[in-house]
Formats: C-alpha cells, sequence, structure tokens
C-alpha cells in the first residue's frame, strides 16, 4: 500500500511568508483536553480517545514490521509521518506533539525545549531555551550549537533533497549559503544565533505565529557537527533520545536499544518502557497482517492500516474487530470545481454538482466507511484545530444527493438541462478512478454528462490539473485531488490549497480552482495572529468561505483501520501523527 | 558352448513341436486392442537343433517378429495374450515368471536387431554396452569384462578393437556396427541367437560379409541360429531349413535345398517367382503376388491365402471353409494347403516350375 | 574445448556491454525523446518540497547535465576503475567494480548486490535441485504407470502447481505451517548459509517446497513426454535383450536419454531465477536481486536497475555457456566439432 506521503509547502509558501505583515500578542499553545481516560477492555476504537492498557512496567522488545524501507533514519530528511513518529524513541526535537489520545495530541508540548518559543519582533524573532542535562548517546552535553547544526545541515539539499522546506524557505540565511558542508565557515547568524550553550534564536525573513509547529519537526534534533558524516549519517544516527542504534542493515532491519545516557528526569514526555525496538524492513505486507494477528508482531509500522485482503477477514471476526482502531487522519480526499470552465463560472452550477452528487458513493470508491473515510462536508478535517461543522448543501437524509435542490440550481445557472464537462483523475490510482466514475452516474441524474480523463500522477499538477492554461483549453470542469498537511493546523491544511497566489500559469500548485480575495486576506491575517483560539478560529471562517463559493467538493476525511498489537502496553492513536504513538508503547 | 546330444539335422524322427533344442509348438500370440483381436501368430510350430540354422521368411505382418519377440520374451507385461509352448533346452518359457525368463535373455538367448544404430543407445560406449550385457550375467570386475569386450570386438573382425571399444555407436560405419551388435549379443556365449532382418539396413556387399561372420560364429559356438528375414537371397546362403510364414501360420517348412527346388505351397511359388532375377530379360516386369496382406484381425476364414490364391477354387469350397493343417507331407517337408497331392504337381511341373 | 570457451566468454562480456547501454538508453533515452529536460528527470529524486533549486542541484549532482555518452562513459568507467561519491561531509572512494550509488538510498550498489545475491542464489538453488528431484521423479513413474490413477493424479497436481501463482501458495503456506502449525519459519527470516546452515535450511524450507512446487510441473510433463518418447526406442528394447533389469532399463537407458532438453531447460531456468525471482521473494520476504530489481524499477533507481540488469544477464549468459558446454558431455553425438 502506499505510504501517506506529507505535503509540503513549496516555493509559493514563500511568496506567502513574504506577503506576512507583523503581529504582536503572546503566543497560548493551550487548546482543549485534559488528562485522557483509559481502558483495558478490547473493544473497537479503544484506542481512539482512550489509553488502552496503560501499564508503567518496563521491559519487553517491541516488534515492529515495515511492508519498505524508511525513506531514511535521518532526522534532517525524513518526511513520511510514521518516521516522525518513531524518530522520537531516538532523537529530542524542540517542541512535540502531547503524547496523548484524542483531541488531546493538538497541543504543542517542549521536549528538548524547556517551555514554547517566546515569539518577538511579531513574530519574526523565536527564542528557545534548552532543557538542561540532555545528552547524547556518548554522553557529551547537547548543546545549543547541535540543534544550529541539524537545521542548518537540513537546508543543504544537494545533500538532502527529499526533506521538508520550510526552514530554508523562511529563515534569514546569507546570500548563496550551501550549507554548513559546502559553506563551512560562512556566518550564519542572521539565521539562527545561540548566544549561550542553552539558548537558541531563529530569525525569520517574515513574521510566522505557528513557529512552535516548524520547531516539533525533526530536523531539530540536534546533531553533534563532529560526527556529521553528510549523507551517510543515516547509517548510525547519534541519540539524544531514550534509545540508540544497536543495530542497522540497509533494507533489512534496525535494532535501537537503551540509550545509558539519557536522563528521565530531564523527559517529561516519555516513559521509555521497552528494552528496545526491533524493526524488520521489507516484509511482504500481507505477511505483516498475519503476523500481526497471531500476535509474532507488535506494530505495523508504516501505519496505513490492514490491507484490503485482511480488512473483510478481520471485521467480520468480532474478537479480531475489537483488537482495531478506525482513527480520522488530517487529509481530505476531495474533487476541485472549476469556475474557469463554462458554465462553471456561474456558482448555481457549481452548486448543482454540490447536490446532485451521491457522498455515500464517493466514500465507497475510497474503500467504504472503515478505510475510505468518513462523509465530508467541511474541508478541513476534524482533527484540525478550528474545525466547525458545518453542511452548506445537505445532500438528502441518505447522502445520496438532493437531485430537486440540484434541478432547482441548474435552472437558476440557466442549464434546466444539464451541460457537459470533463473530469480529470490520475491514472496510477483506481480509487480516484472509481470516484470519477461515480461522479459521472449521479451528476447523470440531472443532466450533466462528465467524460473521463485520465493523466499520469507524475504530471498531474504541472501539466494537467494543474495547469490553468490547460484547464481551461480542455474543458477540465472537475479534478480529483487531495491533501494531507505536514502538521495538523489550519495553515499546514488550507495554505496550499485555498491561497489563490499558489496557483501558477505554469501550473503545479494542488489549488486549482480557489480564487477568492477575500479568503486570500484572511489567511495572511491568520498567519500573523499569535493568539492561537483567535487564529484558529479564522480557519473554520476561511473554510466556511471557500465553501459558500462551491468551489471544491469536499469528498472523505481519510480514515485507516490500524490494529493493535496482543502483548503492548498504552496503545492509543496519536491523533496529531494519525498512527498509534511508538514513542509511549510498552510490552512488559 | 557345451554340445548336447540331441537328434542331429536330417533325422527322420525329427518333427516341429517334438524333441529338439528348441521347439515352438502351437505358439499363438493374440493382441487385445480398442479394434479387436490382433492374432499376429495363430498356431506356429517348429524346432531347431544347436549347430542349426532355421530361416523364418514372410512379408511384413506375417508375424515373423512377433514370434522372435515371443521367444525372448520382450512383449511388455500385460499386452500380448501368448498361449502354447515354447521350450528353450526343456524350459518352457510361456507362462514363466519375468523374472526367470530375464536371466535367461543375454545368457541363454540372444538376439541381433535390424537397424543397429537404433538399436544400440547413442550415449554409451560400444565398449560399454558390451560390458554391461557381460556383466548382467557374470560377476566379474571391470577390467576383466573390459578385455572380453575387447575380445569379442576382434572376433567379430573389428579393426583395433583395443582403441574402438571406446568409441560411440555414430562412430562406426554401417557395417562395423551391425557387427558390435553381434559382438554384444554374443558376449555370454548364448546358445540360441535370433537374427532379426540384420543385414536389410545394410550396403549389399557389407551383408555378405555379415552373414559369414555368422555363419562362422555359429560354427565356432555351436549356437542355433533363426535367421528372419524376407529376403530369399539371404535365406539361401544361411539357412538348413526354411519356415514360411503366412498370416501368423507357417504354411510350408522343408530344408532350403527343397523349399528352393521342390516348393510345395501356392504362396512360397509366389515368393520364389516374385523375386527379381539377374538371369532374366530386364524389360520383363516383376511379377509380385496377387492381393494385399490380410489384416490379422479379421483374418479370412479357412486358408487364409484364399483370397489371393490362384488355385483356391480347385479344392471344392473348402479353402473357404476349413483351416488346413501343417502336415508333414513327405520327410521333413511340412505344408498346410487343401491342394491334393496330385494337383499340386500338376500345377507345380506345368504352371509354376517353367516360369523360375 | 579452451578455444570455445574463451569465445565464448568474450562474447559474452561484448553482450553484456550491450545490454548496459540498452539499459541506459531506455533509462536516460526515452523521457528525452518525450520532451523530458535533466530537471523533469530529477524530480524523480527530490521529496515533494523541492524548489526548482534543489531540483537543479540534484540535477546536478547525479550528472543529468552531461551528455548521455558522457553519463554513460563515467558509469562505464567505474566498473573497471572505481570513482568517487561525494557524501556531503566527504568525499568517499567507491573500489572497482563501481556500479555507481543509488539515486534514493545513496548507497553503493554493488555491495547491495553481493549482500543480497546470496539469497537469491539460496532460493534458485535449492529450489531448483528439490523441483528436479521431485518433478523428473513424478515424471517417470507417471510414464511408466501411463494412464492410471497415478499418471492423471500426478499430472494433474502438476498443473495445480504451475496454474496457481506463487503469492497465492506462499501466503497460503505462510500461514497454515509457519503460524498456525509454526512447523517453518515465518517469512523474512532468512539467515546466511556461512552464519548458520541448520537455521539458513530451516528459513528457506517454505520457499524452496513452494518454488519447487511451482517449476516441478514443467519438469514433470518434460520428463514425462521425454521417456514416454525414448521408452519406445529400440536400444530399450535391446537392453531388455541383453537381460538387464528392468530398473537399470529405465534409469540408465531411457531416463538417459530422455534427460538431455531437460538438462537444458535447467540450466536456463537457473540462470533466469538467479538474476531474482521476483514473486517468490516479495511474498518470503527474502532481501534478493529480485525485491532488489523491483524496488528500483518501482523507484526509478537507475544505478540499482542497471545493476541488477547486468548481473542478471552475467548469469543467463553464463547458464546458457554451461548448458551448451553440458550437452556436448551428455550427448556424444554432439562433440564432433
Amino acid at each position: 500500500m502506499k505510504k501517506i506521503r506529507m505535503r509540503a509547502m513549496g516555493a509559493a509558501g514563500v511568496a506567502l511568508a513574504l506577503g506576512l505583515s507583523a503581529c504582536g500578542g503572546g503566543t497560548s499553545t493551550k487548546t482543549a483536553g485534559g488528562d485522557a481516560g483509559s481502558t483495558t477492555k478490547a473493544e473497537f476504537n479503544a484506542g481512539l480517545t482512550t489509553v488502552f492498557n496503560p501499564s508503567e512496567k518496563k521491559g519487553g522488545i517491541i516488534k515492529f514490521a515495515d511492508e519498505a524501507a524508511p525513506d531514511t533514519l535521518d532526522p534532517g530528511e525524513t518526511y513520511y509521518g510514521y518516521s516522525w513518529d518513531f524518530v522520537r524513541v531516538y532523537g529530542r526535537s524542540l517542541t512535540m506533539f502531547k503524547p496523548a489520545p484524542g483531541k488531546a495530541s493538538a497541543e504543542l508540548v517542549p521536549d528538548l525545549a524547556e517551555s514554547l518559543g517566546v515569539p518577538s519582533d511579531g513574530g519574526k524573532t523565536w527564542t528557545y531555551k534548552l532543557r538542561k542535562g540532555v545528552k547524547f548517546e556518548d554522553g557529551t552535553d547537547v548543546k545549543a550549537a547541535d540543534v544550529k547544526h541539524a537545521v542548518l545541515r537540513s537546508t543543504d539539499k544537494a545533500t538532502f533533497p527529499n526533506g521538508p522546506a520550510y526552514f530554508e524557505a523562511m529563515l534569514n540565511l546569507p546570500k548563496g549559503y550551501k550549507g554548513p558542508y559546502k559553506s563551512k565557515g560562512m556566518n550564519t547568524d542572521s539565521a539562527i544565533t545561540t548566544p549561550n550553550d542553552s539558548t537558541i534564536v531563529f530569525h525569520l525573513m517574515s513574521p510566522f505565529a505557528g513557529f512552535d509547529y516548524l520547531a516539533q519537526l525533526p530536523q531539530t534534533i540536534p546533531v553533534p557537527e563532529a560526527k556529521d558524516t553528510g549523507a551517510k549519517y543515516k547509517n548510525h544516527v547519534i541519540s539524544s533520545g531514550p534509545y540508540m542504534f544497536a543495530s542497522y542493515s540497509p533494507d533489512k532491519s534496525y535494532t535501537l536499544k537503551r540509550n545509558p545516557n539519557w536522563d528521565q528526569a530531564t523527559d517529561p514526555n516519555r516513559k521509555a518502557l521497552p528494552n528496545g525496538y526491533d524493526v524488520q524492513l521489507n516484509v511482504n505486507a500481507e505477511d505483516i497482517d498475519n503476523r500481526l494477528i497471531s500476535g509474532d508482531l507488535d506494530v505495523a509500522i508504516a501505519g496505513t492500516g490492514l490491507t484490503a485482503a485482511s480488512q473483510s477477514k478481520v471485521l467480520s471476526n468480532p474478537t479480531l474487530k475489537a483488537r482495531t482502531d478506525n482513527p480520522t487522519l488530517s487529509r481530505n480526499w476531495y474533487t476541485s470545481i472549476n469556475p474557469t470552465v463554462k458554465p462553471l463560472d456561474n456558482i448555481e452550477c457549481r452548486k448543482a454538482i454540490e447536490y446532485a452528487m451521491d457522498r455515500t458513493s464517493y466514500q465507497t470508491a475510497y474503500g467504504g466507511a472503515f478505510s475510505g473515510g468518513d462523509l465530508a462536508t467541511t474541508i478541513m478535517p476534524p482533527t484540525i484545530p478550528g474545525y466547525q461543522k458545518f453542511d452548506l448543501y445537505p445532500a438528502g437524509a441518505d447522502n445520496k444527493g438532493d437531485v430537486t435542490k440540484a434541478k432547482e440550481a441548474l435552472t437558476k445557472c440557466g442549464q434546466p438541462n444539464g451541460f457537459a464537462t470533463n473530469i480529470a483523475y490520475r491514472n496510477e490510482r483506481p480509487k480516484e478512478k472509481a470516484t470519477a466514475e461515480a461522479f459521472q452516474q449521479a451528476l447523470a441524474k440531472v443532466g450533466i454528462k462528465l467524460t473521463l480523463k485520465g493523466y499520469a500522477k507524475a504530471d498531474y499538477f504541472s501539466s494537467y490539473a494543474g495547469n490553468p492554461p490547460y484547464v481551461k483549453a480542455n474543458n477540465i470542469g472537475l479534478a480529483l485531488n487531495g491533501w494531507g498537511a505536514d502538521w495538523p493546523d489550519g495553515f499546514g491544511f488550507l495554505s496550499q490549497i485555498v491561497d489563490s497566489r499558489v496557483i501558477r500559469e505554469t501550473g503545479g500548485s494542488s489549488n486549482t480552482s480557489v480564487r477568492i480575495p477575500e479568503v486570500d486576506k484572511l489567511l495572511d491575517k491568520a498567519v500573523n495572529e499569535l493568539d492561537a483560539a483567535k487564529r484558529n478560529a479564522m480557519w473554520g471562517q476561511i473554510d466556511k468561505r471557500v465553501m459558500e463559493e462551491a468551489v471544491i467538493y469536499p469528498g472523505v476525511y481519510a480514515k485507516s483501520l490500524l490494529m493493535r498489537g496482543k502483548n503492548l502496553t498504552n496503545v492509543f492513536v496519536n491523533e496529531s501523527l494519525g498512527y498509534y504513538d511508538y514513542m509511549a508503547l510498552g510490552k512488559p | 558352448m557345451s554340445t548336447n546330444t540331441t537328434p542331429k539335422h536330417g533325422d527322420p524322427a525329427v518333427r516341429p513341436g517334438v524333441g529338439g533344442f528348441l521347439q515352438v509348438k502351437d505358439l499363438r500370440v493374440h493382441f487385445p486392442t480398442d479394434d479387436g483381436v490382433v492374432k499376429s501368430v495363430d498356431g506356429l510350430s517348429f524346432n531347431l537343433e544347436r549347430g542349426e540354422t532355421l530361416g523364418i521368411v514372410g512379408e511384413s505382418g506375417s508375424g515373423k517378429s512377433v514370434t522372435s519377440l515371443s521367444i525372448m520374451g520382450l512383449h511388455p507385461a500385460g499386452t500380448a495374450k501368448i498361449s502354447g509352448q515354447v521350450v528353450l533346452n526343456g524350459d518352457n518359457l510361456v507362462g514363466a515368471s519375468p523374472e526367470h525368463i530375464r536371466k535367461l535373455r543375454g545368457k541363454n538367448m540372444a538376439m541381433i536387431f535390424q537397424d543397429p544404430l537404433s538399436a544400440m543407445h547413442p550415449y554409451y560406449t560400444v565398449g560399454h554396452q558390451i560390458i554391461e550385457a557381460y556383466r548382467v550375467h557374470n560377476s566379474v570386475s571391470k577390467q576383466v569384462a573390459r578385455k572380453h569386450a575387447i575380445d569379442m570386438l576382434d572376433r567379430v573382425g573389428i579393426p583395433q578393437p583395443g582403441s574402438r571399444v571406446d568409441e560411440y555407436p555414430h562412430q562406426f560405419s554401417g557395417g562395423m556396427r551391425q557387427r558390435a551388435m553381434i559382438a554384444m549379443a554374443l558376449s555370454c556365449d548364448p546358445e540360441l541367437l535370433i537374427a532379426d532382418e540384420p543385414t536389410t539396413a545394410l550396403d549389399v556387399t557389407v551383408q555378405a560379409q555379415i552373414l559369414d561372420l555368422i555363419r562362422d560364429l555359429q560354427q565356432e559356438f555351436n549356437s542355433a541360429v533363426i535367421i528372419i528375414t524376407h529376403d530369399l537371397g539371404v535365406v539361401a546362403e544361411l539357412a538348413d531349413d526354411i519356415l514360411v510364414m503366412y498370416a501368423g501360420r507357417g504354411v510350408e517348412y522343408a530344408t532350403a535345398h527343397e523349399i528352393f527346388t521342390a516348393p510345395q505351397h501356392p504362396y512360397t511359388w509366389g515368393l520364389l517367382g516374385s523375386m527379381p532375377r539377374l538371369d532374366r530379360e530386364r524389360t520383363e516386369r516383376l511379377r509380385p503376388i496377387q492381393g494385399t496382406p490380410p489384416s490379422l484381425i479379421n483374418v479370412p476364414s479357412g486358408c487364409p491365402f484364399h483370397p489371393r490364391c490362384t488355385y483356391a477354387e480347385l479344392n471344392g469350397g473348402a479353402s473357404e471353409t476349413d483351416r488346413p493343417e501343417f502336415v508333414e507331407i513327405s520327410p521333413r517337408h511340412f505344408l498346410a494347403c487343401h491342394l491334393s497331392e496330385r494337383d499340386r504337381q500338376r500345377v507345380w511341373d506345368n504352371d509354376i516350375k517353367p516360369t523360375l | 574445448m579452451i578455444a570455445y570457451i574463451i569465445r565464448r566468454l568474450l562474447a559474452a562480456i561484448v553482450l553484456l556491454f550491450v545490454v548496459s547501454i540498452i539499459t541506459f538508453s531506455i533509462f536516460f533515452v526515452v523521457p528525452r525523446i518525450a520532451g523530458g529536460t535533466p530537471e523533469t528527470l530529477a524530480t524523480r529524486y527530490v521529496g515533494r518540497a523541492a524548489t526548482a533549486e534543489t531540483v537543479h542541484l540534484t540535477a546536478e549532482r547525479l550528472g543529468f547535465y552531461d551528455p548521455m555518452t558522457v553519463q554513460y562513459a563515467n558509469w562505464a568507467k567505474g566498473i573497471v576503475v572505481g570513482a568517487e561519491y561525494d557524501y556531503g561531509a566527504g568525499v568517499e572512494r567507491c573500489p572497482a567494480p563501481c556500479l555507481g550509488y543509488s539515486f534514493i538510498t545513496k548507497q553503493p550498489v554493488w555491495p547491495d548486490l553481493l549482500d543480497r545475491a546470496p539469497v537469491t542464489a539460496s532460493l534458485a538453488i535449492g529450489a531448483s535441485i528439490l523441483w528436479l528431484v521431485a518433478g523428473v521423479a513424478t515424471g517417470v513413474l507417471s510414464a511408466l504407470r501411463r494412464g492410471t490413477i497415478f499418471d492423471r493424479a500426478a499430472m494433474g497436481l502438476a498443473l495445480a502447481g504451475v496454474s496457481l501463482p506463487i503469492f497465492f501458495t506462499g501466503l497460503v503456506s505462510l500461514a497454515f505451517f509457519s503460524y498456525t502449525l509454526g512447523w517453518t519459519a515465518p517469512g523474512g527470516q532468512f539467515v546466511p548459509f556461512t552464519e548458520n546452515p541448520a537455521q539458513w535450511a530451516y528459513s528457506m524450507i517454505l520457499p524452496w517446497i513452494t518454488l519447487a512446487f511451482l517449476f516441478s510441473a514443467q519438469y514433470a510433463r518434460l520428463t514425462r513426454a521425454g521417456m514416454l518418447e525414448t521408452m519406445h526406442e529400440d536400444y530399450i528394447r535391446t537392453a531388455r535383450a541383453k537381460g538387464l533389469r528392468e530398473r537399470n532399463v529405465v534409469i540408465q537407458h531411457g531416463l538417459r536419454a530422455a534427460l538431455t532438453p531437460i538438462l537444458t531447460i535447467f540450466g536456463l531456468d537457473i540462470g533466469l531465477l538467479l538474476g531474482g525471482a521476483v514473486l517468490t521473494e516479495k511474498t518470503f520476504s527474502l532481501n534478493g536481486l529480485g525485491k532488489y530489481a523491483v524496488d528500483g524499477i518501482v523507484s526509478q533507481d537507475m544505478p540499482k536497475i542497471m545493476g541488477v540488469t547486468l548481473l542478471a544477464a552475467f548469469f543467463i549468459v553464463i547458464a546458457n555457456l554451461i548448458v551448451d558446454l553440458l550437452y556436448a558431455v551428455v550427448d556424444p553425438r554432439v562433440r564432433t566439432q
């Protein structure tokens, strides 16, 4: 199965960041959610909002299996969601999402840092103080310079082309800086300063209110410069967390054992229960499921959920179903409705589509209620703080579409008998094709005739569905789409898909249909709002405004079907990460 | 190679199926098939002494090869229903256990085949195959067996036997190959040698050499030899007695001299008449026997030859209804025919003899 | 004979050269023809966050701006002389034969191949011995008992073996024998022979049997057909006429002759299998060459693809040579030059 690849900002984000205006105010990182409850009764979704099988007992080796190999173990370059989950076992970034089930995990808490970042200069400067007594696996102290080096090396895209690109986009790096290897000796104090061994200050080119979210990226995990071997560092990452690498066979397996130099007193977030971890790579996906069920394996690390073959077996067996959790992810599979294509330039014609489509068929096309997703009526999934539940285009009591209302809208837009247009999808994604077909069937009921157009995934956005001239010339009225944020926050979720300024005439952006000046202004305002509650409310506002324009058809909020390992303790889904919290697990 | 005190050639007391080193009595070999029962051999009797050569002559399908395979026990189990008696040196082979017969094969009775290239295994050397034949029946070391193989090759007239023993069948010429096969067959000094069309696949010049070799070896080992052929010229050279077969039965049996000078059966007349002759005018046409060989599933009633016999109507219908008995009409001359002695003599004197 | 072998080996080297050029061309020329640029090529090897600059840097690092002949020459030179690799914090020497560094994992390809070849070799050789013995034995017995229940059952089972996909039989075997009964090892437990022979055999027994099940069908049928043919040959009759035991007739005379085409196919099958038994390796989570090839292809990782292709071609060429030589050993009629 495909891994969930996290989206990233891209060049357009730079433009956005530069367009921000200064803002003041203090930070507030407290969100709703107190202590998580716990349960020992095995039932469906027991690990979703409560901690399943809590325990403080130490011991045991947790066995993981990966159906492929990780993109890399180097925290400076890794860009897979499950890797960001597991990396916390051998690395400590400045901040992290609270390791708690349910909505509690949306809260950012300090990890390597003593407390969350302190902004100044309107959010252009961010200061963190590191905890005292944190050591690397070799006993050396973790210093602010190590964090600085970690962040700087991650900007070397010649050596690390695959990682997130937020820092080099936002930090005020000197001109022509090529990273610490090639630009050794260059003064980088314009971007990051370390006044002393336990203080680190980030200087941005423009204010950014959500910097604590960047601080939780693995790229802030400290890397000692003396032991930095560039592209080979991943072969032995120097640990700053409770565990260190005992062995690493690329493509085969890696194991971790306790880091004797980790001090529990410096780490309120981790309990470090097991004695070690054993991760096997390149194991057949169906085999993983079988072993998970039988208890031979504890965790399927990729976190994409049970394969289709295993799902039917598990869901129909009450004992096995009681061991599963069905989290909603921070990902929306939606469809763009392009107002540049006639007659969709008329909002009523677009509304007709919103009313006519059969929501349940969208869900079925994506794999049904368990592994496809929940019916979506908003752009942001419920996991994003600021999510507001609303439904502007109810599709009938059975959610199969409101034909009457759709026909009304058609009449209003001057197309009482419907019209014809094209719907684009990616050839390599059978679910998208199935959804396009579902659209075809549903809309035919009100006279809207759709022609399917499949394109190669590689150039889908650059040359076809995301290329405005092509869209217009080829009548691409609808385009299958989808978005998953790098972290659950309105900025990460919305900026790339509702900001009109990310749309390029040369193509390449995921936003193909939203061009609302009011929304652009709101986005800018939100990015600068340092009060989290106010900021989150704005994302909700933006969501609603875009939906009012009927330029997006929200399909399903993605879900996955995960299975708890038989012998594990402290199992719960970290909603912000979208997987079981690997750091918290125990196996006494 | 021992001699034994059996009645000698020419002894009037000797009858087919009675006494003798090899006695075949009323042998019947039937093959059940989906189309019916194929009666390949249907009541055959003859006998043979050591030191004597019997030639079995007939068309394709007359049952000559089936007879020899039946004697050797080479029909795969379950394919043939064999009845009658085949007594080799007092030992009845019909109904004996396959294991018993296997032990006799190669040792007491041996066979050489028509095409030596396909009859020898292409992947093993000639020496290996002779050694194999020898070591099945004699537990000796490989070196001793190899020496014996070289000896045998020498005996059959193959030059440089010491080096040729390590060569493969395809490296020999046709005649040499057949000699090698003879060497293999005789490696265990068998008392009975059956040669099934041994020269058919060879050049005429080589044919004569092989026949000479067989005769020489027979005299040396005092073996009984059965030579099966469709070629009368071959049996004229080699055989003491000749058995003419038709449709799975014997129709005439006599000394070679008698068969050629005083044949009594219309089929034999036909065979002799159909031989191409060098001392005749070339413009004369060949005279085949009219008609075609009979089906062995639906053998003609009465005398099986009657549909093709020019003289069948002289017997007042007996040829169509009654099967003629194989009886002795004169000392050591057996015949199965309904023609009266008088009719036979008349036809022979007037119609047949002048044309031969 | 020696001259013949040397000629064949030289021809093999030329062939490997040609294969490498073809693979290289497919990889680089085809996208170029479709209008690709070094940048579009480089976008395969960068993350989703890549800026135009990152793409440019990657294209530079991977040498896409050089003309294709130069790129190929560099790669080929590495095989003979070795190359150097910049891993950011320093430069590393890659000794000959250097098959390049993976575009994705940035690990050198040659050590990867060496690491994986024993896995594939273990799988291929173990399974091939099993299927040869099982297939030939079944074929011989079927031919001797032609038409009986045994014959029909054996050929039916053979048909099942060749029809059932290996990922099905493999997964079912694993689920039953490994996880339910616990008799055999679970997937992905390969231990090198040099480390622990007993454990090695234990981890491979199920993949061997599963793969052999697939192949023995073909060999059973081949042997059966061959035996049916040879057992009707005249030399079989001669062998029996010599008084040989039936067992010796069947094996030394019948089977020996029928074996020639089987050995030919056997050699070719092993040659192919050494290039990677993709489905089996995936099903049993074995890190062999097949899996490596698929990973390379899926992620468009040229050095991996080139490395495996070359190695697989090498095995096939050698297998062909050995089979040809073996033919002369087995069938004396072929030996005359």
